[in-house]
């Protein structure tokens, strides 16, 4: 008899409710009781909810069980686990899953279905296929194919991939890079990790292409501190295609040359805007850059560069394996293909949900997060992480397009969907993003370093009632000031959700803890 | 405003020479392409205000104050980070970029003093000019906010201080640092709010790495950095420029004066050797011209044991000249001489050098060059027939391969350092032949490819090993040196390099220097395009000094590095006016322009305008003195500022030699240690009170003007030509731009020189005649000045001076950036709090052996001579080397050097000399004479 396949994520969201102590219990279990199985760590799928997610493949079906304990596994096993036995755990087949069924996985389809570090079950899983592909076809039809997709940087700038690539490739240099964003740090957001996590190989196959399609030889992903599990991941992934001939010299004897540095970062928000990333990577502090020259012209040591994110680059190899129109298909206008929402907050069902553009904000809440965790009425949802807009439960109709959300003063961004009942008070939430502002600008431009404290304080009158029309004009006024005067979006978007909450919830200044009534 | 603030455009200028036409608020303006938005409107009138921009530094984008509209575009771009483009419509000055310009002032006000009236800057504050153009009314936010007004201030530098809580963030001073510094001693700590400058990591500014070269002070916007001497007595209310008297890179300065008082000297943008650029010294350590030691009155004396008498100028003089004529009644006419100084300026070392040779009617006159650069003139005028470097300091922007041989640019020439580590910076090559590891082998940013430690006293044969491999491996400019050079020299040159005993891996047993090294380094020379070879006084201080400058004028020549932009052969000068004094005819065998005292024809031209016979025999040089002094033949000396019994080799012998004189006559600021032997004072004048010029190492002729009348009442040409009417030959100048424009007479590499000419086109560099009548940056482009570069057989010939059992390790000697030479001017300033002994490198392992530890007392012996200092123990010598400073008299390290010299020029072996290093406890015998001997004269001043 073949031992039996146990799928225990070993993804950070699941790993911290417990499926290192579920897989070490599976593993002792199955031992003490003689049964022969396979106990294998894949990614998470992304229904966070129902972490840890096991899974047991009974009959090429996987059967899937949720919020498994390690107290659980004793039991689990005792009816029949191994033989689809029924438990009080079990879901199903995980493909009967509606909150899985229903997205268009386009970019995470192999997270969760695959071992993440087996080479062996990555090229089972077309891995490699859309490098192959594209050798054969050549950079420049590797761009066209990014170009026709209409793919866009899913970092929160949305700039269209195909052409930034087009640009670095039509740079002058000798040397030229590829620089993976991989510095998530906007709030309730977390696809760049499951990613990362779930199927390494795919990023670093996806920054092959690029490096292919746009000239260079290096690669670095800049990764933030906080994600030590997708370090170890990654690293341990990018060993292994060392040593399977997919990262080094003359790959798979292409001719092609690439190798990819992990590049750990210090902790700072404002890292995650490009040329901030690119200044710490090459060991300076991560202050912002000024553009023009964009980062394709002279980005890292000076030589064109491609910054895209995690997302953004993983989805460009299926765009290879099933063609650029076949991605253009999905989405609305100029909104193409899927994006990775991530719902977070107050949520009954948080976690990944791949979609394609266009779908509104209420389904991705109701039919995928199932409403608030609390159970109590819908207050705000701040989308696009702490620099978004916090939109009202009027506005929950608008359809996630770039262009749309732009319209009614919010963004997408990286696709974080925070949602907050009514519980919350938004003159809290203002004073947060100046706040957050304050603490994460770099503080190489006047009017966030010194507007974003000033900010705070002027909430903080407002709160307590001094002079609450004036400074709030002055608030106004100094939204104005860091929207326009800020070098880069870090001062420039932090407005944002704060105007959304004077437009909106302005009523909060009055009932905020502290506040003078 | 301050009146004597010097312009900023706001951004480098483009390198571009393509124009444009834009519109600047609806009016046309054409602009170099590449130029930003910012400087465009400067450059066109308009003025758009800005915080973080200079025109010295790369456009950073942070202050947010210069945004623009730009028709088309969206939003408000900063104008100094945005570059104009064809047909751009630019509006300076809307409704809306006047909101937020005031709202960003506006924030920057929430967090600053308002103290204006009692604020050093007040009249000269960038922060204070903007608000006022942007018409800051009110801060909305109050002052009760989180703030930095508590914020410290930095006072440790000397100089200036660091006052935080006026700080912008405006990075302005640690981009100076990082960029035209290059020293990366700065940066901005923490971030948001929090951000604050800090100079290296959390440190004072003394402790931290800053040399303090004044850069960041120059860039700061505010009152953050400032000039102690600003706080002290307020803003300039005008200013002059000048030259600084410190080294040869010959800084231009503008000197901001309150009536004759000078409140601050400021680095000259317009400086075509400095763009703008400083050092610790020339920036701050002015202050010796005031200092109390001047000595204001002239003095003399009967006997040197006996007390000084202060005079008038008259009766000095005339004591002066009456003994030289005694002198050369009773033992000949060659029994007298002078010394010209390479610190003063051309036109006073021309009349001393006159007087030398129409008032004593001989050719006895010799220069400080002599103990240093005077293999330079010989080896260089011989092989290509002019005796000074070939190219002008911006040229090695254009170098690919920098090789630096003896030399230490970031301690001596530290302005033209900071450019050269702007070069590589850019990515060109450097090679550094040094046996120490100096600054430019390991510092921020900079790292050279090869360095070569060689064992002191074997630069020929690195120089034959390097030649040996471009020769032997292919890298000689064939077509170059048959089109260029003298072709049999060449081949002789050839057969003598491509011998056995030159290869590198023979040249590795002589030189410590691992050959594979050596032939990498000759491989990347070899092979540059454009290379470049500067050196110091690590190649001329040699017995083989001349043979080791023509060895690199001969690698030069054979790989076509001569007469181009990037390349050629560069002696960094040690003193201002080093390369003047040269030229103007202070060697005992030249008149003025290196022409030869001998040949009839420039004889001739000089009789018939001086009016006088001239000796056509060449007179003594320095050493040659000394030994006819101490042979009872030499015995009257008139020293033109110049401390022979410091500087000079061998303390004991020079001080025999002047002990032995009837009359020593000193011209100095100061008693210095020569002084101890004269007979007759005569006070000199600082650069501050200097009418005149100085060239500097690229040739360039620099305008040298008072900032004050001459203090003790009398400039120095016009007591050189006092004392020459007194001893009988008339001169009869009545300022000094006649001398000048005598000097440009008989001189023609001066002929288009004048004062006049000077004030009016800012600095040349000779020749300038009528063939160059803007002067000559670059020298040999097409041909080279003697016809064909000449090769010269470089044969090594190693120096008397060995080692031994009793004196096992080599002492190599050297100075330090924040002292200068005998340290007569810097020992008088605030420097010291850098350096105020001179310290004995010793290498651990030596130490070890010794029983030395950091800081112990040793004393320092050679076969010449004994004397103790501190030792300090570091890597930076390799083990049986030892290295030490020149810089302070009672130090005495000159008692130890030896005698040997450059077998052409006398130049003194001070880089090599066979010592023995041991613990002490006390001073030595000759320091203890010293210190009496000090005591002693102290006592006979106070008696005046």
């Amino acid at each position: 008899m073949t031992a039996t396949k146990i799928y225990v994520p070993r993804e950070t969201a699941a790993v911290s409710v417990g499926a290192d102590d579920v897989a070490i219990e599976i593993a002792r279990q199955a031992k003490e009781s003689g049964a022969r199985i396979e106990l294998i760590r894949n990614g998470s799928w992304g229904a966070t909810w129902l972490e840890p997610l096991v899974e047991v493949l009974v009959d090429d079906k996987r059967i899937a069980y949720g919020n498994v304990a390690a107290g659980d596994v004793a039991d689990m096993f005792a009816s029949g686990l191994l033989t689809d036995g029924d438990h009080e755990r079990r879901i199903g087949p995980i493909m009967d899953i509606d909150y899985l069924i229903n997205q268009d996985r386009w970019t995470f389809w192999r997270c969760g279905l695959i071992d993440p570090l087996s080479i062996e079950d990555f090229r089972a899983h077309k891995g490699f296929a859309a490098l192959e592909k594209a050798f054969e076809m050549g950079a420049d039809a590797v761009i066209e194919a990014v170009k026709t997709s209409g793919l866009r940087g899913r970092g929160g700038a949305g700039f269209p991939a195909g052409i930034k690539w087009q640009t670095v490739a039509g740079a002058e240099g000798d040397q030229k890079y590829i620089a993976c964003n991989a510095d998530e740090g906007d709030s309730g957001t977390f696809s760049d990790r499951i990613l990362m996590e779930g199927d390494p190989l795919g990023l670093i196959e996806s920054m092959l292409i690029a490096g292919f399609a746009v000239g260079a030889s290096r690669g670095y992903i800049y990764l933030r501190s906080e994600y030590p599990l997708a370090r170890l991941i990654l690293s341990r992934a990018i060993d292994l295609a060392r040593e399977t001939g997919w990262l080094g010299e003359n790959i798979q004897d292409s001719g092609f040359d690439f190798d990819i540095e992990l590049h750990i970062g210090a902790g700072s928000y404002v890292c995650g805007e490009e040329t901030a990333m690119l200044e710490s990577l090459e060991g300076k502090a991560g202050v912002v850059r000024f553009k023009p020259p964009l980062p394709a012209i002279s980005g890292l040591f000076g030589a064109p560069t491609v910054v895209n994110n995690v997302v953004t680059l993983a989805s460009v190899a299926n765009i290879i394996n099933l063609g650029g129109e076949k991605y253009a298909s999905f989405g609305v206008n100029r909104s193409t293909g899927t994006l990775a929402f991530q719902l977070a907050g107050n949520i009954k069902r948080g976690g990944l949900v791949e979609k394609a553009f266009g779908i509104t904000v209420r389904e991705l809440i109701d039919d995928w997060g199932g409403g608030t965790a609390s159970g109590r009425p819908l207050k705000a949802v701040q989308i696009g992480g702490p620099l978004g807009a916090y939109l009202t439960a009027d506005q929950l109709d608008t359809p996630l397009d770039y262009e749309a959300f732009t319209e009614i003063g919010a963004m997408i961004g990286h696709g974080g969907v925070v949602v907050f009942d009514d519980s919350a008070n938004m003159a809290h939430q203002a004073r947060f993003a100046m706040e957050f502002c304050a603490i994460e600008s770099c503080g190489k431009c006047t009017p966030c370093r010194i507007g974003s404290t000033r900010g705070v304080e002027v909430i903080d009158r407002m709160i307590a009632g001094v002079e609450r029309e004036q400074n709030y004009d002055l608030l106004v006024e100094l939204c104005a000031t860091m929207e326009d005067a800020s070098l880069c979006a870090m001062g420039g978007m932090t407005p944002y959700p704060v105007r959304s909450v004077l437009k909106y919830f302005a009523e909060d200044f009055a009932s905020a803890q502290g506040a003078d009534q | 405003m301050n009146k004597v603030k010097q312009a900023d455009l706001g951004t480098p200028a483009a390198a571009s020479a393509a124009t444009i036409k834009i519109e600047i608020d609806g009016l046309p303006a054409t602009v170099k392409a590449g130029t930003s938005i910012l400087r465009a409107a400067r450059e066109s009138g308009v003025d758009v205000p800005s915080l973080c921009a200079s025109d010295s530094l790369k456009p950073f984008g942070s202050c947010r104050m210069c945004l623009v509209e730009v028709e088309g575009h969206n939003g408000y771009p900063a104008s100094c980070t945005t570059t104009v483009e064809a047909g751009m419509k630019i509006r300076t000055q809307t409704e809306a970029i006047a909101t937020l310009r005031r709202n960003v002032m506006e924030l920057y006000i929430s967090d600053h003093p308002l103290d204006c009236l009692t604020c050093s800057a007040n009249g000269d504050c960038e922060l204070q000019d903007v608000a006022g153009a942007v018409g800051l009314r009110e801060v909305r936010y109050g002052f009760d906010g989180e703030n930095h007004l508590d914020a410290e201030t930095d006072s440790s530098n000397p100089y200036f201080s660091f006052d935080a809580s006026k700080c912008i963030v405006c990075s302005r001073c640690v981009r100076a640092c990082d960029e035209v510094q290059g020293t990366f001693a700065l940066t901005i700590e923490g971030r948001g709010f929090e951000s604050k400058v800090s100079a290296s990591i959390g440190e004072t500014f003394l402790d931290s790495e800053c040399v303090s070269c004044g850069a960041c002070v120059d860039a700061c916007p505010t009152a953050t950095l400032m000039e102690k001497s600003i706080i002290d007595h307020g803003q300039p209310e005008h200013s002059v420029k000048t030259t600084c008297a410190y080294c040869g890179v010959g800084c231009s300065f503008v000197a901001e004066m309150k009536g004759d008082q000078v409140v601050r000297m400021t680095p000259d943008k317009d400086g075509q050797a400095n763009h703008g650029h400083s050092c610790v010294k020339g920036r701050f350590a002015w202050g010796y011209s005031t200092h109390r030691d001047r000595v204001m009155d002239p003095l003399i004396r009967d006997d040197i044991n006996g007390p000084w008498r202060k005079v008038g100028w008259d009766e000095a003089i005339q004591f002066a000249a009456k003994r030289f004529k005694e002198i050369q009644k009773q033992y000949g006419r060659k029994s007298i001489g002078g010394i010209t100084s390479s610190r003063c300026t051309n036109e006073e070392v021309f009349v001393v050098q006159k007087l030398v040779r129409a008032a004593m009617g001989n050719n006895n006159v010799d220069t400080c060059a002599r103990v240093c650069h005077s293999p330079t003139g010989y080896g260089l005028k011989t092989t290509l027939g002019t005796s000074a470097g070939t190219q002008p300091f911006d040229s090695v922007m254009d170098a690919d391969v920098i090789i630096v041989i003896g030399a230490n640019p970031t301690e001596g020439h530290p302005v033209f350092a900071s450019q050269m580590k702007r070069r590589l910076r850019e990515g060109a090559k450097l090679i550094v032949v040094d046996p120490r590891r100096i600054g430019l082998v390991r510092s921020p940013h900079i790292k050279a490819d090869y360095h070569l430690p060689l064992l002191p006293g074997t630069n020929v044969p690195i120089i034959n090993a390097l030649a040996h491999v471009v020769v032997s491996e292919g890298f000689v400019d064939e077509d170059y040196v048959r089109e260029r050079c003298d072709t049999e020299s060449f081949a002789a040159w050839k057969a003598m390099i491509l011998k056995p005993e030159n290869s590198p891996e023979e040249v590795e047993l002589i030189s410590g220097v691992p050959a594979a090294d050596i032939r990498a380094a000759a491989r990347l020379y070899g092979g540059a395009e454009n290379g470049a070879i500067y050196y110091g006084l690590g190649v001329t201080e040699h017995s083989q000094g001349s043979t080791m400058v023509m060895g690199m004028a001969n690698l030069a020549m054979a790989t076509g590095n001569i007469g181009f932009s990037g390349r050629g052969i560069n002696p960094l000068r040690g003193q201002n006016n080093v390369q003047g004094s040269c030229d103007m005819g202070s060697f005992p065998h030249e008149l003025p322009g290196y022409r030869p005292v001998q040949d009839d024809a420039v004889r001739g031209s000089f009789e018939k305008h001086w009016g006088v016979e001239i000796d056509p025999e060449p007179g003594f040089r320095i050493p040659n003195m000394f030994d006819e002094a101490c042979a009872g033949r030499y015995k009257g000396m008139y020293i033109q500022g110049e401390d022979l019994a410091q500087s000079d080799p061998n303390t004991l012998h020079v001080e025999a030699a002047l002990g032995s004189m009837e009359c020593v006559v000193v011209q100095d600021l100061f008693l210095n240690e020569t002084a101890k032997f004269a007979h007759v004072f005569l006070p000199g004048t600082s650069f501050l009170e200097k009418d005149g010029t100085f060239i500097n190492a690229e040739r360039r002729i620099n305008r040298v003007r008072p900032v004050m009348k001459a203090r003790q009442g009398k400039d120095e040409w016009m007591i050189t030509q006092e004392l020459a009417n007194a001893l009988g030959y008339p001169m009869k100048y009545n300022n000094a731009a006649e001398i000048m424009d005598e000097i440009a007479e008989l001189t023609p590499t001066f002929n288009n020189v004048s004062f006049e000419f000077l004030d009016r086109v800012g600095s040349v560099q000779w020749p300038c005649n009528e063939k160059a009548p803007l002067g000559t940056p670059i020298m040999h482009i097409e041909n080279f000045v003697r016809g064909k570069g000449l090769f010269v057989e470089t044969d090594y010939v190693p120096t008397e001076e060995r080692t031994n059992r009793k004196f096992p390790l080599l002492l190599t000697t050297g100075r330090i950036l924040s002292q200068y030479n005998v340290g007569a001017q810097t020992r008088r300033t605030d420097n010291m709090v850098w350096y105020n002994a001179d310290l004995l490198e010793v290498h651990p392992s030596d130490a070890e052996l010794r029983g030395i530890k950091e800081g112990d007392l040793v004393g320092l012996a050679s076969r010449k001579g004994e004397i103790t200092l501190t030792a300090t123990i570091t890597e930076r010598v390799q083990p049986g080397v030892v290295y030490t400073t020149f810089h302070n008299p009672e130090t005495g390290a000159n008692v130890v050097t030896t005698e040997h010299s450059d077998w052409a020029t006398d130049c003194p072996e001070y880089k090599v000399t066979a010592v023995q290093v041991a613990p002490a406890q006390h001073r030595s015998e000759w320091q203890h004479g010293f210190d009496e001997n000090a005591k002693r004269q102290g006592k006979i001043l106070e008696a005046t």
